[in-house]
């Protein structure tokens, strides 16, 4: 290649301006060969990143002309239909975004879009984290940062799908302040002091409106930055492959490739996210109507990313409700509590656990670099697979109704086959998705013991048929052996050590609990440990090779 | 960022002999500072090493270059499109199409919208050509930081920290600290009671609507009062129907906060029709059954689900259920508003009726229990 190209006078002047105060070259060049790994799935977290940019810009352009106020009037805007129609300040604003500003109904969409797809992207990303095991010492207090994100994304959601004051925005916030007065003892105090008295009351746009544009805001943008600062610290986890190892990471550096890719890839997100908007329709509060407490209207559906407690609000039944029988009788409404408090905390909670769990069972303490392959930590992968059964099935349940009228089938009967689901469903898939992880293990050993299968066949000497196996690249021999075998210090200290002295911990409610977690952590493994690669006999296929864990029966 | 290794690593062709699998890189950092002098290694001299770095052919950049131009290009018109499509249509125009007119909203948004996606698109296509067919392929090794600090960093990091607390007093001085300590926690309470005047404590506004003995009953989003024979009338024997309030400053005569727990269904049902619940009282405190607020086969509930409140606004009239559309809870208008299905705690609540003089239908109370959404304290006090 030709000469490097001089740096410009102008902007070797800005460069020595910033670094004669702040002594910046290292620091920036460093960052700037900042070396991020090749792979599709680590663009999910970027979509989310770009969303989130996208939904601030839009987001900014709307609070010019919205009013949170809650003041009823009498509509006499540019829209004809609802001229003379009484409704709150709210929702005549928002009339005046999509019928007088010109790009505002544009930017109105883009703006719910980009709040779908912020919210799909960071479920889907955090899959991929999950996953992979990247959410593994030393990055759990990211993983508990991505947590909190996910949970602050949906609120914020909800939050702002309530401000047009649309018939269905408002009456999401009528479930939101029924589920509050559920609340044991505190309830109506709860309700009554957010809403500033009684439902719809006056205040509650506006205070639903400061903390959408402002509080949740800022507490997101912080913790993304967190997010950020964490993971640029720490660097990406890599999947295995040659030359890639827990100290070593490969791939394309900041400057210049992987800033160019990034930034195309923002203006792709962009793109999709405006495209979507000028051609499909979302949220289209003119055809809602205004929000009166009186009305509803059937088939309502919220956004996605709350199907999922709708959902459990439909399915859960009102049989274990009880009174307290004290007084008049105080009841407790678990078909409120379960699913608007008990079931969030408990999949929110889970999250975050996890990695703590994890780690006890399995006594892990090691730092890894290198992402899991999901199939070699089956136990994992099927419960995230449960976890993923347990939501989807809630969330199609948030669509019973349409289900139902669409498929012909009884709305009860619907129910009922949802409830059966939601327990049922998450056990089947476990077992099914562990058992299919254990059978790409047992491929994987196979592949590395044999090499690939060629496709040509051969005959030999002896009569006998057989498929030649060719040698596989070395790439897919360093990713196949990487795979450790799933241990837990729990299972190797002894029971009784070299004196006779029985290990306390066996005997302790925990301890055994621990044990037997890691038993059935562990206890489902296709080892490759100690294997050769193409050890196989590529010509002598006429004897049956059977591998100790069974199963493993070719021809 | 969107390419798989796995498979870049054979097509790129430089198959990096130089490189022994795993050895450790540690020098990574230094080495980027010494790159200058790579040079010997043919004639790359680029930022990184030359095993790392896989350059494209000259015919491929070249075309890239190409691709890439033709890709910025159309997003240059497509910007330019954009801002004369935002000037086409102008918000609420006399006798012009004008956004106003959803029809011309919707061309609006799509022209707009159509125009900026093909920019952006453009930008996007434009670079990723540029990264993949100008630029490298680039495969760099850099070492992962080692995280724990090194002992004999940690372990003087501890001693300065504690030397310093214990020069500072604070850990030596523990009436000092334990003041200090204390003086904080009433300001922890400071916000909570500074948020005391967010709203009303409830006391017993749930437990009260604007139902009273004697007042008459507006179809819901008129003013015109209930007569018992409308209900004759109607096709499906079901009227949504609020207090007839009139009070100038709201748009309905009533406000939102009122119409949300006051609002009510008027349903005429058959003589036969009735269940054996309408003859149990409607409280445990009074002596009328559920059978003596109806008049004339017409039964007034809450329209309000007892579960988290939605309007239980569908009405099947053959089996005389009222269904929730929200959450989907089911009840038996001939049977007290008992729950027959779905996630409702109770019944919905009944409000006693009658007609006055005039054959207008009144209320005679209210209702025998709070409305809306189930609470904590809602068979406390309050009701009728």
């Amino acid at each position: 290649m030709s000469k490097t190209t001089q740096a410009p006078n102008a902007l070797r002047g800005v460069g020595n301006y910033i670094d004669d105060r702040f002594h910046l070259a290292k620091t920036g060049e460093k960052n700037l060969r900042k070396v991020f790994p090749n792979h599709w799935s680590f663009m999910l977290g970027e979509i989310a990143l770009y969303s989130f940019i996208i939904l601030l810009i839009s987001g900014v352009f709307l609070t010019f002309w919205f009013k949170p106020s809650m003041v009823e009037i009498v509509y006499d805007g540019s829209y004809e239909r609802l001229q003379g129609v009484p409704m709150s300040e709210a929702f005549a604003s928002t009339l005046h975004i999509d019928f007088d500003v010109r790009g505002g109904f544009l930017m109105r969409q883009i703006h719910h879009w980009a709040a779908l797809i912020f919210v799909a992207a960071l479920v889907i990303h955090m899959l991929r984290v999950f996953f992979t095991g990247a959410f593994r010492k030393p990055r759990e207090i990211n993983w508990l940062i991505g947590v909190a994100i996910f949970a602050l994304a949906m609120v914020e959601g909800l939050f702002g799908y309530s401000l047009p004051d649309d018939l269905p925005s408002g009456m999401g916030v009528r479930i939101l302040q029924g589920v509050m007065l559920a609340i044991p003892l505190v309830g109506t105090y709860i309700s009554m002091f957010l809403f500033g008295g009684e439902f719809p009351g006056d205040d509650i746009i506006t205070r639903l409106y400061v903390l959408h544009v402002l509080l949740i805001p800022a507490l997101l943008l912080a913790l993304i930055v967190a997010h950020f600062m964490i993971l640029w610290h720490q660097k990406h986890t890599q999947y295995p492959g040659l030359g890639r190892n827990d100290k070593t990471v490969v791939g394309t550096p900041m400057f210049p490739a992987f800033a160019v890719k990034a930034g195309g890839f923002f203006f792709f997100t962009f793109a999709v996210t405006a495209g979507l908007s000028a051609f499909i329709q979302v949220n289209p509060i003119h055809l809602f109507g205004p929000f009166a407490p009186t009305s509803i209207t059937s088939g309502l559906q919220p956004d996605w990313y709350m199907g999922f407690m709708e959902g459990s609000l439909r399915i859960f039944p009102n049989w274990l409700d009880f009174t307290i029988p004290i007084g008049a009788g105080y009841p407790i409404m678990t078909a409120v509590l379960v699913p608007g408090l008990v079931i969030p905390g408990l999949i929110f909670g889970a999250l975050a656990l996890w990695p703590f769990v994890e780690q006890w069972i399995t006594g892990d303490k090691r730092a890894h670099n290198i992402a899991d392959r999901p199939r070699n930590a089956p136990v994992r992968t099927g419960l995230g697979v449960a976890g993923i059964i347990f939501y989807g099935v809630l969330w199609m349940a948030g669509a019973n109704d349409v289900l139902s009228e669409t498929f012909s089938i009884d709305l009860y009967l619907t129910t009922y086959i949802f409830r059966v689901m939601a327990i049922a469903g998450p056990i089947l898939g476990f077992i099914i998705t562990k058992r299919i992880c254990l059978g790409l293990q047992r491929r994987d050993r196979e592949t590395l013991e044999h090499g690939y299968e060629s496709g040509v066949i051969q005959q030999l000497p002896s009569g006998e048929f057989i498929e030649v196996h060719k040698e596989s690249s070395d790439e897919t021999v360093e990713v196949l052996s990487s795979k450790r075998d799933p241990s837990s210090t729990a299972l190797t200290d002894e029971d009784v050590d070299a004196s006779g002295v029985e290990n306390p911990d066996a005997r302790k409610g925990m301890g055994k609990f621990r044990r037997k977690l890691a038993h059935w952590y562990t206890k489902d493994n296709v080892s490759v440990q100690g294997l050769e690669p193409h050890s196989g006999h590529h010509l002598h296929h006429s004897q049956e090779h059977l591998s100790e864990e069974g199963g493993d029966v070719e021809r | 960022m969107t390419e798989n290794n796995n498979n870049d690593n054979n097509e790129a062709g430089d198959e990096k002999p130089e490189r022994v699998v795993g050895t450790p890189s540690a020098s990574a950092d230094e080495r980027v500072v010494s790159e200058a002098s790579a040079e010997n290694e043919s004639e790359h001299a680029g930022p990184y090493e030359p095993f790392e770095t896989h350059i494209r052919s000259e015919e491929q950049q070249r075309r890239g270059e190409k691709m890439a131009s033709a890709w910025f290009i159309l997003a240059t018109l497509a910007g330019i499109a954009f801002v004369a499509a935002y000037f086409v249509f102008p918000p609420n125009a006399a006798d012009e199409p004008a956004i106003a007119d959803p029809q011309i909203s919707q061309y609006s948004n799509m022209l707009l919208g159509g125009t900026l996606t093909l920019a952006m698109f453009g930008i996007g296509a434009g670079m990723t050509v540029w990264a993949r067919n100008v630029m490298p392929h680039y495969e760099v090794h850099s070492p992962y930081d080692e995280l724990p600090s090194s002992d004999e960093e940690k372990g003087s990091f501890s001693e300065f920290f504690m030397k310093s607390a214990d020069e500072s007093g604070f850990t030596k001085r523990p009436l000092m600290r334990r003041t200090l300590i204390a003086s904080m926690l009433p300001l922890g309470i400071a916000p909570v009671v500074l948020l005391r005047d967010l709203g009303p404590l409830p006391r017993e506004a749930l437990h009260h609507t604007p139902w009273e003995n004697g007042r008459r009953m507006y179809i819901e989003g008129t003013h015109r009062a209930l007569r018992a024979e409308d209900l004759d009338d109607d096709p499906y024997g079901m009227i949504s129907a609020l207090p007839a309030v009139d009070d100038d400053r709201y748009p309905h005569g009533i406000s939102l906060d009122d119409q949300a727990k006051s609002v009510i269904l008027l349903i005429k049902v058959p003589e036969g029709d009735w269940k054996d619940g309408m003859n149990d009282r409607v409280s445990e405190d009074s002596d009328e059954t559920h059978m003596n607020w109806t008049y004339n086969g017409i039964v007034a509930y809450s329209k309000i689900c007892t579960h988290v409140g939605c309007p239980a606004a569908l009405y099947e009239r053959t089996t005389h259920r009222i269904l929730c559309p929200c959450h989907q809870s089911t009840f038996d208008a001939t049977d007290a508003a008992k729950v027959v299905f779905g996630p409702a705690h109770r019944g919905l609540p009944q409000l006693p009726i009658s007609v006055d003089d005039e054959g207008y239908l009144i209320s005679t109370g209210d209702f025998n229990e709070p409305p809306g959404p189930t609470f904590w304290e809602y068979q406390r006090g309050g009701g009728s």
